[in-house]
């Protein structure tokens, strides 16, 4: 019996990606989570870092933020940001990066919203 | 009796309008095969959104609690009504139709003696709203330089939304667009948003529990304000469908009756010259006789 279940990741623009995967590792909110054929439903919230989907080869994207719910073998990811990892060229990254660390050095942001941007830079910084 | 010359200018005339209105036709069709596309592909998204959302209410035990985004403040003293038209005009019955709609509801909204504010989005709809509503009109959007509208537009009238509805500036939040169904029927239609307004499908065969993370007030905290976003973006999709398909099938109406016109006019000169040539003939012959 196959082990693989079917996941989308769906933009307000268009679908990303509908295929079956063997595990799916995502940057949850409260930590990275691995998903496997037959897992509870859950919703749960992204955190900035990569999605990796492992099928028979392995794909990466990058999200900032997103929502995840899987259900009946159906893993179902909400993102408006996604990048896949082989896509992002270095100049594109390093203003990324920059943007990020511009808006944490200002005092006015939350607790969350500091929690949220260092995510980012450290995943950020970990493409290269 | 226009003179010959009159009817021949009028004949050029109606040509190049013809000519015009039979490009514009060929622009909107290729616009459509595009707009339609994106807001074929932008469904599932909202669609997704709200399944979601959907799952999240069943699981909330106390309504008391749950986030006023969803549950609203309880009142229902003013609206807002959120118009989306389009920018450019020559698309028949588009703008006006929204405007209808929209107006018919101010006007039940008003004879209730409930508070009325409007937001515009596109200028098409401002000039027909402002005559006769204008001084409630609250804010007004154009994305006239925008070439497409991207989800970045949505966020920012969906922020600007939320902030205002976190002010108290309104109870219930309402959006009237067009909704693409095929090429020839849009119809124009209103949604609330504010109370989320969650349209429960047939299948609601999955009463798994689902497991939280976090719990489920933050992640409705989180994703009520998304979903204004989504479905506004939703919305402008499906306008943006529509605005060129209507566009289109009132481009080809135009070019239409502008070769049937064409068709007539051209009658209307033969005989004309006819006649003219005719008269002079007689003119002659008679003037041939009398000497």
């Amino acid at each position: 019996m196959s082990e693989k279940f079917t996941i989308e990741i769906i933009t307000p623009d268009k679908t990303i990606l509908k295929t079956e995967a063997d595990e799916i590792v995502i940057p949850s909110y409260e930590g990275e989570m691995g998903i496997l054929k037959d897992h509870i439903p859950i919703i749960t919230f992204l955190r900035p870092g990569f999605i990796k989907v492992l099928n028979d080869k392995e794909t990466t994207f990058f999200v900032e933020e997103g929502i995840v719910e899987f259900n009946n073998n159906n893993l179902l990811i909400l993102t408006s940001t996604p990048k896949e990892l082989s896509k992002i060229d270095k100049s594109s990254l390093k203003s990324l990066i920059e943007e990020a660390e511009q808006k944490i050095s200002k005092e006015s942001i939350s607790d969350k919203e500091k929690y949220l941007l260092n995510y980012k830079i450290d995943t950020l910084k970990s493409i290269n | 009796m226009p003179s010959l010359d009159d009817l021949k200018k009028r004949i050029k005339s109606v040509k190049s309008t013809q000519k015009i209105t039979k490009a514009m036709k060929m622009v909107a069709a290729a616009k459509l095969r595009k707009a339609q596309e994106n807001a074929e592909k932008g469904r599932p998204y909202s669609q997704k959104m709200q399944n979601i959302i959907l799952n999240l209410t069943k699981s909330i035990n106390d309504p008391s609690n749950a986030p006023k985004l969803l549950v609203g403040t309880g009142d229902d003293k003013t609206y807002l009504c959120v118009v989306l038209t389009a920018d450019r005009g020559l698309c028949g019955g588009f703008n006006s139709n929204i405007c209808k709609l929209a107006k018919a509801k101010f006007k039940k909204i008003l004879s209730e003696e409930k508070n009325l504010k409007i937001i515009t989005v596109g200028s098409k709809g401002l000039d027909q709203i402002k005559r006769e509503y204008g001084k409630y009109i609250i804010k007004k959007f154009s994305f006239k330089d925008k070439k497409q509208i991207s989800f970045n537009e949505a966020d920012i009238i969906g922020k600007e939304i939320i902030n205002l509805f976190y002010q108290k500036e309104f109870d219930k939040c309402l959006l009237f667009y067009n909704n693409f169904k095929n090429v020839i029927t849009q119809i124009p239609q209103s949604q609330q948003i504010i109370p989320a307004e969650i349209i429960s499908e047939s299948k609601s065969d999955n009463n798994n529990l689902y497991e939280f993370e976090p719990d489920e007030d933050e992640i409705l905290e989180d994703l009520l304000p998304k979903n204004i976003s989504t479905q506004i973006f939703k919305a402008f999709l499906e306008n943006a469908a529509s605005e060129q398909g209507s566009r289109m099938t009132a481009m080809d109406n135009a070019t239409r009756n502008a070769g049937d016109l064409v068709d007539k006019l051209t009658i209307n000169y033969n005989r004309s010259r006819q006649a003219s040539i005719t008269k002079e003939l007689i003119e002659i012959i008679s003037g041939a006789e009398s000497l």
